[in-house]
Formats: structure tokens, C-alpha cells, sequence
């Protein structure tokens, strides 16, 4: 059964299809490594540019737009600081693709509008691959290696969602749309 | 299509007849729980930029426990906006310095089977011990809930954990998920709802099958489930509350688990976690006698009342060890007083023991208890991490509170069972 018949309509323009270049991590990268404590309490432009240093710290600096990040197993396991998610997202990640996520990270990236995709195929990317992801199809083409990988797709409603920007400025829209509605009565 | 108990509450909840593990959906929610900390402050302000009220008052409920009493002007700011802020939104269910939220809601019958529940706090969990789907969700998710009554789920896989056979003299709940820590590991839960099933948890009270829901937050999942029964019933309708068609809300036998754990309870010794991860446990036995400064009875998954009784059953006719401190935080005003009556307190107080307010307390590091530099505590609370309770280089073992007394009159790390009645060794 697809979760799409449960809720809402899809509004054929919430695709939240991203391309770009993969940077491919391994598994149990957690919410330190991506939101380091040591800088939680500085201005959060300086936690960003800190984010997955301990790893890759060619990353911060070298990611481009729509740039897709590939972890592993166990992706932003940790703590629940929606921070994690909001570096990637601001360092203008167009997607996380991962053979699983830490349950609360995968939450906190949708709600921070981050689209998180869940692929047992992950480990194929390699470093720079040439991708296009495709959520509301649950596809992953890898261009660089002509293959395709199949995903869980995200239902239409969590679309909409993170293609508003996430949670609070979805409601944000929404509401600007039930104000118009009642004012046009 | 057969389900589990998680599954048969998220679809209910989702407007749906069966769900299935990995898919996303929509869910109503039945109760939505926040605390001073995480609650009123944090959701205030994204409220007032939506320009949203909260969708309705009567499904939420607000308890103060982690800044109280305040003991600085900041937690005072932060008890006086949550006050002002539950009056201004007409929540009428606000338990203000009553306890600890995952004990309160639960003794003023707010939770029955069937129920999907969402808290601003990581313990949230606690509530499975009804029957309730019950999660904890950070400050965006619970303003999302404020303002729609709904959030989004992705329905979670259940693992079982059967505990079978009877616990000896000198053991309880904690003693179980110590153990379950140290084997499963803290992300062994995998954030998918447990369930526990079993001959012992069949038999344990209410309050201990809160004890084992409540550190399925240690395990990693995202709930703890436990099915509903005469002994659940029961406790609903003391506490005010409807506990409705109980036996409606079980899983089918022939649903589909992720796994199945099994514990033997009979074979389970006294079990402790050492500095500074729950997933550190072992018998006490192997573990024990390191010096303590001080023993720590308090939070909401080691003070209710039968962790009082636990306690003062080792405490009886015996005193604190010179130059060790048993401090204890019963974990709602509804315990002290119950505690009262039935003479737990005075047994306590007479023994040595400090008592303090309810609330969260120095479970982390918010109030009276806090340790210093290089001291050593063992304590009845579900995490030692590394300076949770005082400063960095203190040291927190955890134990049940049979252990946590047996170490206060010792002065170290101490098997409990050697003081009581007819248990080994
Ligand atoms: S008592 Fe401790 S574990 Fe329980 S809610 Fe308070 S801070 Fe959290």
C-alpha cells in the first residue's frame, strides 16, 4: 500500500528534486560531527562552517548548491539538536541519501526542510558522482556510473513541507492561505 | 492484515485501518505534554510568528518540573512566562510544581490505552507503560502540533523484549533495563517502538512497568510500549481517569516483529552502570565498591513510590555511612504525600536521608544535588553521562534504589540483597 493516498493531494509542483555532486561519508556519522558542540554556542554561520570537518574538512568549504550528501548506515545518530540538519541545509545541501538515518535526525531534517531519502543501494556512489534524486519518485539516477537506485519515496504532504523551506514556514504559508480563503468569502 | 499494538494505535491515529512499517503518515493527536523547559518558552515564539493559537486547549497538558522551585531570577523568568503563557492559552491541565511530567500525567489520568501521545521530552516514552504510542519530539515539532493537532510519523518497526520468570529479592525494573542496556547497547531500540512482553512484566506494578518504558529512551527507540491489562485498568480509574476498552489495544500474536529479545529475570543479579553510559552496566557484583560522596534517589525513573518502599526496605534500623549524603527528590508531591502516610518518609529521614522537592532536580544538573569536581554519586536516574549531574570530572554510577540505599549505608558501591530479608548471598 503507498502512504500518498493517505493524506492530502500532491501538488505536482513539490518535487524537491535536487542534482549535484555526491560527497560520500561512511557510517554512524553523528550530530557532533555534523553540529560540533564546541561551537553550539557561537553565532550559527561559524557551527556550519565547522559541519562533518571531523571528517571531511575539504567539505564546508567545498560543497556546492545541490551538492548531495551520501552517508551510510546510522546517519545523524546523537542527540535530537535540529542543528545537525540545519548545517547541511544551510551550507545549501540538496539532499541526504543514506542507508538509514538516527530516527530523530530524519525527523529534524524533513521539519528543517532538508529532504532525507532512506537507499539500501547508498554504498554504490562513490566521492563526485554526477546524481539527480528524485523524492517524490524514489529515485536516485547516478549519472557518472549510468545507474539507477531505487528509495523511499516521501509522501506529497512531506514534500510540500520541505520544499516550503520545512515545518514553520509551511504552517506559515498555509495559514496566509486559510487568511485569503476567509477573506475572499 | 495483522499488527502490532504500535501499529494498530498509529494507524487509529492516522484515519487508516493497518499500517505498515517504513511508510509516512499523517496522525491526529490525542495529548500533546510539555515541560518548563522544552514547553512554553520555546514554542511561544514561533506561535506568535505564525500569529496561531493552540489548536485545542483541552488536548494539552503543561507541567512544571524542571525549574522548580527556582532557584535563580532566570528559572523564575521561565516558571513565570509558563504560567502567563498556560493562563493566555486556556490550558486548564497545567500541573504546576506537582512532580515530574512523565509521573504527573499518568496520576492525574491523562493516559489510557490507545492513546497517540506526543511530549517535549526525551522520556516521553514513559507514557508506553499505558498503552499509549508515546514520543518525544523536539520545540519546531511541538509548535507544529500546537498549531494543527497533527504530525507526521514514519511508522516504526516493533521490536519485542520478553521478560520471563520472577525477580529475586532485591531487584526491580532497573535492574532489567541496566541489564538490556549493556547487551542491546543504547541504540539497540534502532528508534522503532519496543514492546515488552512477559510473565514478569506481567506481574510488575504499574510504577516498575514505567521504569522499564521510560529507559527505552537508553535503548534508542522511540517508544516502549507495554499492553494494557487489569493491573492498568486499575491504576487509571484510581487516578480519576476512563481507561476504556483495555483488551481492545494489544497486538496480534502473528504480527510482524523486527526481533525478539528474551530476558531471564530469575537469573538477573543487582546490575549497575558505571561513569558515564547506561550501556555500561553489569552485575553489581563485578562492578561495585568504588567510594561514594553522595547517593541520589530522584527523576522520574527512579523516585516513585515503589522506589521509596525499594529504599526504605534497605534503609530500616540502619543509617547513612559517615561522610556519604542519601539525598532524595520524591518525584511528584502525590508520592511524598503518599510516602507520608505509610511511614516510607519518616523511615527514610530517620535514616539519615535529605529530603528535597519534587522535580527533575539534579537528574540534570537543574537543581538541588549537583555535584563537585572529581565526586562520586550513584544515583537512581535513567543517564550518567559525563557532567549531567555537577561538574565534568564527577562520576555517576546508576543503580535501582535497593542498590543506591544499600550504598548509602556502605559508603560504596553495595549489593543490596546482603540487607534484606532471607536474600543471598
Ligand atoms: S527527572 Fe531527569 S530524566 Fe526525568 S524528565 Fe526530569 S531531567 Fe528528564
Amino acid at each position: 500500500m503507498s502512504a500518498a493516498g493517505t493524506i492530502g493531494k500532491a501538488t505536482g509542483k513539490a518535487t524537491g528534486k535536487a542534482t549535484g555532486k555526491a560527497w560520500v561519508f561512511g557510517d554512524d556519522i553523528d550530530t557532533d560531527v555534523l553540529a560540533p558542540g564546541l561551537y553550539m554556542k557561537g553565532p550559527f554561520e561559524e557551527l556550519a562552517r565547522h559541519c562533518l570537518e571531523a571528517v571531511d574538512p575539504t567539505f564546508a568549504p567545498g560543497v556546492a548548491p545541490g551538492d548531495i550528501v551520501v552517508g551510510g548506515l546510522n546517519f545523524g545518530i546523537g542527540s535530537s539538536r535540529e542543528q545537525a540538519a540545519q548545517a547541511l541545509k544551510h551550507l545549501g545541501v540538496g539532499a541526504v541519501v543514506a542507508k538509514s538515518f538516527g530516527g530523530i535526525f530524519f525527523r529534524n531534517a524533513l521539519n528543517m526542510g532538508l529532504v532525507a531519502l532512506v537507499c539500501a543501494d547508498a554504498g554504490r556512489i562513490s566521492a563526485a558522482d554526477d546524481l539527480a534524486v528524485d523524492p517524490a519518485e524514489g529515485l536516485i539516477v547516478n549519472k557518472t556510473r549510468d545507474e539507477r537506485y531505487a528509495c523511499e519515496a516521501l509522501p506529497p504532504q512531506l514534500l510540500t513541507m520541505v520544499q516550503d523551506g520545512g515545518l514553520v514556514p509551511h504552517l506559515e504559508k498555509k495559514m496566509a492561505q486559510t487568511a485569503q480563503e476567509d477573506a475572499a468569502r | 492484515m495483522a499488527q502490532t499494538l504500535a501499529e494498530k494505535i498509529i494507524a487509529k491515529a492516522a484515519g487508516r485501518g493497518t499500517v505498515s512499517p517504513g511508510e509516512i503518515v499523517t496522525c491526529r493527536v490525542d495529548l500533546a505534554m510539555m515541560h518548563d523547559s522544552g514547553g512554553p518558552r520555546r514554542v511561544k515564539p514561533v506561535l506568535e510568528r505564525l500569529g496561531a493559537k493552540v489548536w485545542d486547549p483541552e488536548k494539552v497538558v503543561v507541567v512544571s518540573d524542571h525549574y522548580v522551585p527556582a532557584v535563580d531570577a532566570e528559572s523564575a523568568a521561565i516558571l513565570d512566562l509558563t504560567r502567563k503563557w498556560t493562563a493566555a492559552n486556556g490550558i486548564g491541565k497545567f500541573h504546576d510544581m506537582q512532580g515530574i511530567c512523565h509521573v504527573v500525567l499518568p496520576e492525574r489520568g491523562h493516559l489510557r490505552p490507545g492513546l497517540f501521545v506526543v511530549g517535549g521530552d526525551s522520556h516521553s516514552p514513559t507514557g508506553g507503560a499505558f498503552g499509549c504510542y508515546m514520543f518525544g519530539v523536539g520545540a519546531t515539532d511541538m509548535a507544529g502540533v500546537l498549531v494543527t493537532g497533527e504530525t507526521w510519523i514514519k511508522v516504526p518497526e516493533t521490536i519485542r523484549i520478553a521478560i520471563d520468570g520472577d525477580l529475586g529479592d532485591g531487584l526491580s525494573a532497573k535492574d532489567i533495563l541496566l541489564h538490556l542496556c549493556a547487551r542491546i547497547g543504547m541504540g539497540g531500540g534502532a528508534y522503532q517502538a519496543i514492546q515488552y512482553t512477559g510473565s514478569t512484566v506481567a506481574n510488575l506494578s504499574m510504577q516498575e512497568r514505567m521504569t522499564l518504558s521510560n529507559m527505552a529512551a537508553e535503548l534508542g527507540a522511540q517508544a516502549g510500549l507495554i499492553e494494557g491489562d487489569e493491573t492498568t485498568a486499575a491504576y487509571i480509574r484510581k487516578a480519576g481517569g476512563d481507561p476504556g476498552d483495555v483488551s481492545a489495544w494489544r497486538g496480534d500474536d502473528d504480527a510482524a516483529y523486527l526481533a525478539t529479545h528474551h530476558v531471564d529475570a530469575a537469573a538477573l543479579i543487582p546490575q549497575v552502570a558505571a561513569p558515564h553510559s547506561p550501556a555500561n552496566s553489569g552485575p553489581v557484583t563485578d562492578l561495585g565498591g568504588e567510594a561514594i560522596h553522595q547517593a541520589y534517589i530522584g527523576a522520574c525513573t527512579g523516585a516513585k513510590l515503589d522506589d521509596l518502599h525499594m529504599a526504605a526496605r534497605v534503609m530500616k534500623g540502619r543509617k547513612v555511612a559517615d561522610g556519604t549524603r542519601l539525598l532524595i527528590a520524591p518525584a511528584s508531591t502525590r508520592t511524598t504525600a503518599a510516602a507520608a502516610a505509610d511511614g516510607t518518609l519518616a523511615t527514610l529521614t530517620e535514616a539519615g536521608a535529605i529530603l528535597l522537592p519534587s522535580g527533575c532536580g539534579a537528574c540534570a544538573g537543574y537543581g538541588a544535588g549537583v555535584l563537585a569536581e572529581d565526586e562520586v554519586c550513584i544515583s537512581s536516574t535513567a543517564r550518567n553521562f559525563k557532567g549531567r549531574m555537577g561538574a565534568k570530572s564527577s562520576r555517576v554510577y546508576l543503580g535501582s534504589p535497593f542498590t543506591v540505599a544499600a550504598s548509602a549505608v556502605v559508603g560504596r558501591v553495595a549489593d543490596p540483597r546482603e540487607f534484606l530479608e532471607g536474600g543471598a548471598p
